[in-house]
């Protein structure tokens, strides 16, 4: 043992901007952008799988890009905008994605499936024109054990098509401009 | 017991309905709550000392250096905790059966590389992996066994003293009178020889537990990933000393087990008696290298067997040598016996196999030690059943699956050479159906023509039968001492008229929460929104086996039923007052007790009002309170789901790569609770066994290092290698569960690798190669395409 591991570990105070709010996180430098989301700032939606940058259970969004949080310091995102599962769906409804992997069964013990979601928003996101083929491509990044990945590729696919039908509606639809803030002052009375 | 006739999905709601899953929003929201999601005032973190090397006498551990690691609390050896070791036995004699005792922390000697020798505790996991590096220990390093054969050989040197020839099982059975006669005068016998990689479950969550002192209940709480809760109290308070109320296991979300969470692993013991001697909760979360290398492994096997056959291609006889490498230890409860014991008993599967000799053998070697792994041997001896048929069928020039329908068996109950009794399948339906997919779909076209381009086409079949639904009399003829089998529920109605039912099983991805809950709900005719299920909790369950054996809907949903309509009946005989009328002429539906003549009816929640809130006015004779308690065991032999699954691959000359260009399963698992998670549970399934078919092995070099440490050397396939899977499902129901489910959770695993395997054999057949172990390589495929040109 050499002498530099007997003494206290220097910690170092940094700031994390994760799901729209801001942080300060007294660490030491070698904790992992993982560890500090899950333990410090107790965002446990985000799971570790592997350590080494290979399952993906622990995708999470760096400026919208999907990136393995167990393969980052977390000083090392400092000033960046960092999005976990909890951000998916802040109120009491699940979005479109999850709503999807529920309704396709992409999930199962549900361990990978935060990584999932993550990978998915952040690709779908870049590319929403993405055919099930590079879905399929995409969702190889990840590992999961339970459902053989067909369930998960046709939920992320299933929500890319929505996604794409809904914006063709409000591109063409005419009437949809006007008929919306009725309907929505309608269900704020 | 007389049951009553089994429902077909059309007459209840809620069964036979893909009911979305109750398991869902909690875990797509990252609200979950796993193991290492714990966390408790004080908790420090734990982490394990392991051997270096495969088998030695250890000379010295000195943990001195350790406890002066910053951050470090404390470090214990097995001399410092002084652990009952955990043993696991078979009722029977030493000439078939060796206990061997697994020591909580290695004591003098090691076994394998990566066994636990001391346990570090400090105030986070980073710190307590400062500490390993610290630990300082000495061995006098012995030969290491890393082989069956090196096992088996004369002279080998003794994994355990006490075990001759490394041999924990070696049990020879049926040996039907005649059968050499059968074999020298049958006109055709095939002979297959074959080797099965070892593999890990590899459950994506790892192993864990957070151990903490309750002072208020007098109990040290273990919340442990594990598929057998009551199990690893029984464990914990035999190796703590404790009673066995001073032990709770609570098991948090589940991500994944497949076997090997339904063994009692040390370290959760370990992690307890560091808590109790620390009165501080500790943590331990298995990280992914001692995941993969020190963690239950499972499958590795070797089969020697011979088939004779008449001239029509019906099987005469079957004759099997069968060696499982078990690795260091026995696993409790099931012992080393588990795969050998279900290879041997089950081996003739779906056929009608007149004449059957075995011999099965369980050695002992200096790898990381085996539990279940889904399927069971299942995936081995169909594989060796299945390529046996497909040898025959071209010595004697059938189709490969006509040599099957000549076999398979079709009338039924059968009870087979192996004196196992099989209830209604669907055997020869299953074939039929998923060959004729894959005819009209137009592969045998697409393969005669591709053939004319040169390229590699294959089609292969796996028929095969899948016992789920275990009841205590089919686990005591494998003669464990810890016999499972029967589980108890309680289904607990509270004044609001909401049900809460208690199961022994242990759901860990099989969505229990939703399947259970329709069972229940379809019972009482109850929304199932007003139903839990409460699973996982040692205080809260009175007992159970936990969930492995695609026993969990057999059993588990069985106890289910029964104990919601025991507490039925005692709602009709609280509304018999009410109504006024006898008990037997009211019924239950949308939470009402009615009298069907006039429509009157009474609500649950009235009901209970009157159970809890003004117990003056119940019957006399009726108990105050809405609870009700049932158990099921299955008798006899249990029951067998059955499929077929159908794949086409194509082999790429140059890479040896295996593309798998369409994958059909025809399976049967009577009637299906819900039938997304049927198809779930069927694609998960294949997944894994395609992944033992073509990718994933352990390897171990001559000093017994496990090859694989990480992601980078096991290769667990992606969604570019696992192809759509179409399933279609069949429906026998089950006459003896009480929903006329059987099992469903191993199938798939079990049908793969035999199908994928004749498929490449398939595509094989012009270069004479013939495969027979797994998992086939790109190197061996390559290597047998070369040889054609």
């Amino acid at each position: 043992m050499t002498d530099t591991t007997r003494q206290a570990l220097q910690q170092q105070l940094i700031g994390l901007h994760v799901n729209g709010e801001d942080h300060e996180v007294l660490t030491e430098p070698r904790r992992t952008l993982v560890d500090v989301l899950r333990h410090d700032l107790r965002l446990t939606g985000t799971h570790v799988g592997c350590e080494h940058g290979i399952c993906g259970a622990c995708t999470v969004l760096l400026d919208g890009s999907p990136v393995r949080a167990c393969l980052m310091f977390a000083a090392q995102a400092e000033g960046s905008e960092i999005r976990t599962v909890e951000s998916l769906a802040p109120g009491r409804e699940l979005s479109d994605l999850q709503q999807a992997f529920s309704e396709h069964h992409g999930l199962q013990c549900g361990f990978c499936t935060p990584g999932f979601l993550m990978l998915a928003e952040g690709f779908l996101a870049e590319r929403p024109e993405a055919s099930k083929e590079e879905i399929r491509e995409v969702v190889a990044s990840n590992l999961c054990r339970c459902t053989g990945y067909q369930s998960i590729v046709e939920a992320i696919d299933d929500c890319a098509t929505s996604r794409r039908a809904a914006l063709r509606h409000r591109i063409e639809g005419t009437g949809e401009d006007e008929e919306a803030p009725c309907s929505s002052a309608t269900r704020s009375r | 017991m007389t049951a009553p006739p089994p429902r077909t999905p059309a007459e209840g709601a809620w069964i036979g309905a893909s009911v979305g899953r109750r398991e869902d929003p909690r875990l797509l929201t990252g609200r979950g709550r796993f193991t290492d999601d714990l966390e408790l005032p004080g908790m420090l973190h734990a982490q394990f000392v392991r051997s270096t090397v495969a088998h030695a006498t250890v000379t010295s551990l000195d943990l001195s250096q350790v406890r002066r690691v910053p951050g470090v609390v404390a470090a214990f050896s097995a001399e410092d905790l002084g652990l009952a070791d955990i043993t696991a036995r078979l009722g029977r004699p030493l000439t078939e059966f060796v206990p061997t005792g697994m020591p909580v922390l290695a004591r003098d000697r090691v076994r394998y590389a990566g066994e636990p020798l001391a346990v570090v505790i400090a105030r986070d996991a980073y710190a307590a992996e400062d500490g390993l590096e610290a630990a300082k220990v000495t061995y006098e390093t012995r030969t290491p066994v890393t082989s069956e054969e090196q096992a088996l050989a004369p002279d080998a040197p003794l994994v355990h003293d006490e075990a001759a020839a490394n041999t924990l099982l070696d049990v020879s059975m049926f040996a039907t009178e005649g059968i050499d006669a059968t074999f020298d005068e049958a006109p055709c016998v095939v002979h297959v020889e074959t080797r099965t990689g070892r593999q890990n479950a590899l459950p994506l969550e790892t192993r864990g537990v957070v151990a903490s002192w309750d002072h208020r209940e007098d109990q040290l709480l273990l919340q442990t990933s594990t598929q057998v809760p009551h199990q690893v109290r029984t464990t914990a308070a035999r190796c703590l000393g404790l009673d066995e109320r001073a032990v709770r296991v609570v098991v948090p979300d589940m991500g994944g087990g497949f076997g090997q969470k339904c063994v009692v692993g040390r370290e959760e013991i370990a992690v307890g008696a560091a808590a109790m001697r620390l009165e501080r909760p500790v943590k331990w979360i298995e990280d992914r290298k001692d995941a993969l290398s020190a963690a239950f492994l499972a499958r590795e096997q070797h089969y020697d067997v011979r088939a004779a056959f008449d001239e029509e291609g019906r099987i005469l006889g079957l004759d099997a040598s069968i060696v499982c490498d078990m690795g260091a230890y026995s696993c409790y409860p099931f012992t080393a016996g588990i795969e050998p014991l279900m290879a041997s008993a089950e081996m003739p599967g779906v056929y009608k196999v007149p004449a059957y000799r075995v011999r099965a053998r369980a050695v002992t070697t200096n790898k990381a030690p085996t539990a279940p792994y889904r399927g069971v041997s299942r995936p081995q001896y169909v594989m060796v059943m299945e390529r046996l048929f497909e040898r025959a069928a071209r010595e004697l020039g059938l189709g490969p699956t006509d040599i099957r329908r000549r076999n398979l068996i079709t009338e039924f109950p059968y009870t087979g050479v192996n004196n196992v009794t099989y209830d209604p399948g669907s055997y020869l339906e299953s074939l039929n159906l998923c060959e004729s997919s894959l005819r009209e779909e137009g592969w045998y076209e697409m393969k005669e023509k591709a053939e004319g381009e040169g390229r590699h086409i294959g089609i292969g079949y796996s028929c095969f039968s899948e016992r789920t639904g275990y009841g205590s009399a089919a686990f005591a003829q494998r003669k464990m001492e810890v016999v499972p089998g029967f589980d108890i529920s309680e289904a607990r109605m509270d004044t609001s008229g909401a049900l809460v039912v208690t199961t022994g099983t242990m759901s860990h991805g099989q969505s229990h929460e939703t399947t259970l809950a329709q069972i229940a709900a379809d019972e009482l005719g109850l929304d199932i929104a007003q139903v839990r299920i409460h699973q996982g909790d040692t205080d809260r369950i009175t007992y159970g086996w936990g969930t492995f054996a695609s026993r969990s809907v057999a059993i588990g949903g069985s106890a289910v039923r029964l104990a919601a309509g025991k507490l039925g009946e005692k709602l009709k005989v609280i509304a018999a007052s009410v109504l006024e009328t006898p008990a037997e002429d009211l019924e239950l539906g949308q939470g009402l007790v009615r009298r069907p003549r006039d429509g009157r009816a009474v609500t649950y929640r009235e009901l209970a009002d009157i159970a809890y809130l003004k117990a003056h006015l119940l019957p006399k004779d009726v108990e105050p309170g809405l609870t009700a308690t049932a158990s099921f065991d299955a008798l006899g032999d249990g029951t067998f789901s059955n499929a077929t699954h159908g794949v086409v691959v194509e082999l790429h000359e140059g890479t040896g790569q295996v593309e798998i260009l369409r994958y059909v399963c025809v399976e049967d698992c009577g009637v299906a609770i819900n039938p997304k998670v049927v198809e779930g549970q069927t694609r998960g399934g294949i997944a894994q066994g395609i992944a033992g078919a073509l990718f994933e092995q352990v390897t171990y070099d001559e000093q017994g290092a496990p090859s694989a440490v990480s992601f980078m050397e096991y290769k667990v396939p992606t969604a570019l290698e696992i192809p759509e899977v179409t399933v279609h499902h069949l429906e026998t129901p089950c006459a003896f569960t009480e929903t006329g489910a059987k099992g469903v959770g191993e199938g798939g695993t079990i049908g793969a690798p035999a199908a994928v395997l004749n498929a490449v054999n398939d595509a094989l057949l012009p270069t004479g190669v013939e495969l027979d172990d797994t998992p086939v390589t790109p190197e061996t495929v390559a290597g047998a395409l070369e040889r054609m040109r």
